[in-house]
């Protein structure tokens, strides 16, 4: 094995090299924005490691739907009702799923096979999302570019290429929303930039039909329509309200609402939610402001004042009238509009209080210190420099993007997974800043070089004074992380006016206080570039070790350097495909339900969906009960077969018993019987032999653990780290049907019910009934002394004799069951 | 108080008036047919008021046809208006072709939203 290392390192090596001199070349000629694309394509190294696979969980719902569009055509999918899944429930797919993704593999596929190019579904799905990554480090060379300058665009385009943290979430495989919508993200972030910049409709028409495709793609276009209104805000706010941001705004919106509400998850929600309460509260201002500089523009300035004092007293009674309506229709609603994962991302505890099934996805999690640097390294203290050099010459393009990498800042601090809407942010930042440094350090040398008279020669232009100061104090960083934008970009504009206004007296004085000492410059640029050198290892790393990995397929290192696969998760579901009826119904935690339906094809209960929680609950109850009680419960929904997953053998973390705590959570959050407390031992969560006894008995624990200790024979679980309590039981409601080689998953029958009833059953008796149950008793009170064989005997006789004048009279109602009841204590005497 | 108010009234009025009648025809034109487009979408909303919103996606595109266009006709009276400084190399042919495109978008949205 040890030629692949070598090779890999090698590879490592080569791409640092490589990348770093077209880095640097490509800073000189702007034509060569083809390199940060191809750099996107090329690390992928998840084709490579494992097989052309896809990942994860949701990518396999994802894959599905394509498969089903692929064959039933756009109608069928529209209008698609999946039974497979949510099982009494079933799904409405065409109304719940954002079709983007769906859409574009489907078109990539059918234009590749109407090309009689046969690449298979699976082919297209696992790779549409490596080709986008390369579309949006273009749109980011687009967005940069409309920003800065052709050498920012470039240098953010290549940061994006390789950043982790959205190399993440498009490795081959990764077939999941926001590898198609972190592109139209990007790219909506661009038309509009360049529709604020040159006034053009074609421009806005263009933003509007690729803000469309980004509500298609992916549910965090709630993003853009609350981003551009806080936008267009600051700049009325600022004093830059013109024209051009009008002819931006306005049609975006109209046109915007209305390509939003065709899209089916959407509908109405576009007016009436208030995620989008924003921007239709932004387009009155924007046309009460439009309208004021129109009347100020064609009045005299004393009769504008007589219009203003009229219009404001009248005015005010008006506003506080439709605002108090207002405020009493928002008010009326519990949630105040917002929908339940808006709100846990403006009040970050929201979800652990209210919603317990969004406070459990993992990446729902706040992400932690160290996670930042994983995920943007470098860039993460090129950020400030960058927003600095946003503010030299303020433009309204650069206000937007400082807006928009503050707001991502603070939305990544809540949801890890956010920290995806912050990577190309920071990355647009860094560039900036890189560029505007390379800029700096390249005009010194060239200065130094010509000596003094070259002070001509000098490009002039970009008031970038006081980027010397931006390199050399990093710490100016907290002038411009602070929430009162209206601050610091009235002082940068005032700055602005004044270097505007003495262009030429200063600019001989700023050109000789740019100029850095020679050594000074050369020095700082070999610095620069071991730190994109740096900047490409670690990505380089975090892409083929952190983010490759499909976690369908786990792998790992036996001491002589061995690669041991671990292929459970699919072996399990070619057994449930291979050995079960069709119409089975599996019963899982719903993290497996996309998996199960998309490659075992049976119906679940519960999928990663996760809309419905009170279904969920009832299978987070299930797990938390006692045998009997979860087998009444999983009876109760025609389920077959239960699937848990078990990490005790090989030590994977990321099985049920660890997911427990939130089953119980879940379940108690609607059954109120099942309460966290019974299973933590003083505050403690443990399955060894100090557990709660309902801990020991639940179903999880039983299905978990059973027959476990044959493996050592002692039972040692080595993910907790503990001897199990229970050892040695037996299952009564379940029987144990496939486990798989590492015992990963574990796969259980439900039991028949039972036919032997022990005591009296709890149906409800007729008199009759109860009269010919008293004469049983007597009777067989009378016969005590006899031998139980004999007794047991009589006992049938007896009955036989008793009933049998009552079948005969009442036949339909009572046959089934006395019947029933009597021949099935014969069977168990007489066998 | 409010006889100084309504000679204000009446003064700033009437410069409007004056200011207004200054501007040329076609603008006049432009804005008759934005305060059309608004008349209409009241109107809608009104009868929306009376009728009740069944077809709630009938009188959604209805009624964001009508500020649809009138905001787009704005955006054309700003492109085209000689005096605004942002605008003056472009050419009102352009202007208008991209008022053309941008009405078919919105129209097409709107035929497909109607039902």
């Amino acid at each position: 094995m040890a030629d692949p290392e070598n090779a890999k390192e090698a590879t490592t090596l080569r791409y640092a090299f490589g990348n770093v001199l077209s880095f640097h070349s490509s800073l000189d000629r702007s034509s060569r924005f083809l390199d940060p694309s191809f750099l996107c394509l090329l690390i992928d190294f998840q084709v490579i490691k494992y097989e052309s696979v896809i990942h994860e969980f949701d990518p396999y719902f994802n894959y599905r739907v394509t498969q089903f569009l692929t064959k039933n055509g756009i109608y069928d999918f529209w209008n698609w009702f999946d039974d497979r899944t949510w099982y009494p429930l079933g799904r409405v797919i065409g109304g719940t799923v954002y079709p983007g993704l769906t859409l574009t593999a489907g078109t990539i596929w059918w234009i590749l096979n109407s090309l009689n190019i046969p690449l298979s579904v699976e082919t297209v799905c696992v790779f549409t999302a490596p080709i986008f990554s390369a579309f949006a480090s273009w749109a980011t060379y687009l967005l940069t570019k409309e920003v800065k300058g052709a050498g920012a665009g470039l240098t953010a385009a290549a940061l994006l290429a390789m950043v982790p943290s959205y190399i993440s979430r498009s490795v081959a495989g990764s077939y999941d929303n926001e590898a198609v919508a972190i592109f139209a993200l990007i790219f909506t972030f661009y038309l509009y930039i360049k529709t604020l910049n040159t006034g053009s409709l074609f421009y806005a028409t263009l933003n509007a039909l690729a803000y469309f495709y980004m509500v298609c793609s992916w549910g965090g276009y709630t993003f853009i329509i609350n981003l551009i209104p806080m936008h267009v805000l600051l700049c009325i706010v600022t004093g830059r309200y013109s024209s051009r941001l009008y002819i931006a705004y306005a049609p975006l919106v109209v046109l915007g609402t209305l390509l939003a509400a065709l899209v089916p998850v959407v509908g109405f929600n576009a007016v009436m939610t208030s995620e989008h309460f924003a921007s239709f509260l932004v387009f009155i201002i924007i046309h009460v402001v439009a309208f004021v500089y129109y009347i100020k523009g064609i009045l005299s300035p004393k009769m504008f004042k007589v219009a203003v004092t009229l219009v404001v007293s009248v005015g005010l009674v008006v506003c506080c009238a439709v605002m108090a309506i207002l405020i009493a229709l928002v008010a009326s609603s519990p949630t105040k509009g917002w929908s339940g994962r808006s709100l846990s991302l403006l009040d970050p505890t929201y979800a652990s209080k209210y919603i317990p099934i969004i406070a459990s996805v993992s990446e729902h999690q706040p992400p932690t210190w160290p996670s930042y640097f994983m995920d943007i390294n470098v860039l993460a203290f090129l950020v400030p420099a960058g927003i600095i050099a946003c503010f030299l010459p303020l433009s309204d393009a650069s206000s937007f993007v400082v807006l928009y990498i503050v707001t991502s800042v603070y939305f990544s601090g809540v949801m890890v997974r956010l920290m995806l809407v912050l990577a190309p942010a920071a990355c647009v930042m860094s560039g900036i800043a890189l560029s505007e440094s390379f800029s700096v350090f390249t005009r010194s040398i060239k200065f130094q070089l010509h000596g003094l008279s070259g002070s001509s020669q000098v490009d002039s232009g970009d008031a970038s004074s006081s980027t010397v100061v931006a390199q050399n104090d990093a710490g100016k960083a907290e002038k411009t992380e602070d929430t009162a934008k209206e601050r610091p970009s009235k002082k940068s504009k005032k700055k602005e006016k004044g270097i505007v206004d003495k262009p030429s007296l200063k600019a001989k004085i700023e050109r000789r206080l740019l100029v850095l000492p020679f050594e000074a410059s050369i020095f700082a640029i070999l610095l620069l570039v071991l730190l994109g050198a740096f900047y490409v290892v670690h990505c380089v790393w975090a892409a083929a070790e952190a983010y490759s990995a499909p976690s369908i397929v786990l792998t790992s290192y036996s001491h002589d350097g061995g690669l041991h696969v671990f292929d459970d998760f699919r072996e399990a579901y070619a057994w449930l495909s291979h050995n079960t009826e069709v119409d089975d119904k599996v019963a899982s935690w719903w993290d497996y339900g996309y998996q199960t339906t998309a490659m075992a094809n049976r119906t679940v209960i519960v999928d990663n969906n996760t809309w419905n929680n009170t279904h969920i609950a009832t299978v987070g109850t299930a797990m938390s009960s006692p045998e009997k009680a979860a087998w009444e419960i999983f009876n109760s929904l025609d389920v077959k077969y239960v699937l848990v997953v078990f990490g005790g053998l090989v030590g994977y973390p990321s099985d049920d018993i660890n997911k427990f705590l939130w089953m119980v959570r879940i379940g108690g959050g609607v059954f109120p019987h099942i309460k966290e407390p019974d299973y933590l031992r003083d505050g403690q969560y443990r399955i060894d032999s100090q557990a709660t006894p309902t801990m020991l008995n639940c179903l999880m624990y039983k299905l978990s653990y059973y027959r476990f200790v044959e493996t050592d024979g002692r039972g040692f679980d080595r993910v907790r780290q503990t001897e199990i309590g229970k050892k040695n039981f037996k299952l009564t409601h379940f029987e144990e049907v496939f486990t798989t080689h590492h015992w990963m998953v574990r796969i259980y029958k439900l039991k028949p019910p039972r036919n032997r009833i022990r005591g009296k059953t709890k149906k409800p008796r007729s008199k009759k009934a109860q009269q010919l149950e008293q004469k049983e008793v007597q009777l067989l009170r009378g016969i005590r002394g006899i031998r139980p064989m004999k007794l047991e005997n009589a006992k049938c006789t007896v009955m036989l004799i008793l009933h049998l004048p009552r079948l005969w009279l009442h036949f339909e109602q009572e046959l089934n069951s006395e019947f029933a009841r009597m021949n099935n204590r014969c069977l168990l005497i007489l066998r | 108080m409010a006889r100084s108010t309504s000679k204000d009234a009446q003064a700033l009025f009437n410069s409007l008036r004056s200011a207004y009648s200054a501007t040329p025809t076609s603008f006049k034109i432009i804005d008759l047919y934005v305060g059309f487009a608004v008349f209409t979408a009241l109107i809608q909303v009104v009868y929306m008021a009376i009728v009740g919103s069944f077809p709630f996606n009938s009188f959604l595109s209805g009624v964001l046809s009508c500020v649809g266009t009138a905001v787009l006709a704005v955006c054309l009276r700003i492109q085209v208006n000689k005096e605004n400084k942002e605008f003056k190399d472009l050419p009102p042919e352009r202007a208008f072709a991209d008022f053309v495109l941008c009405n078919l978008v919105l129209h097409l949205v709107i035929m497909n939203f109607l039902g």
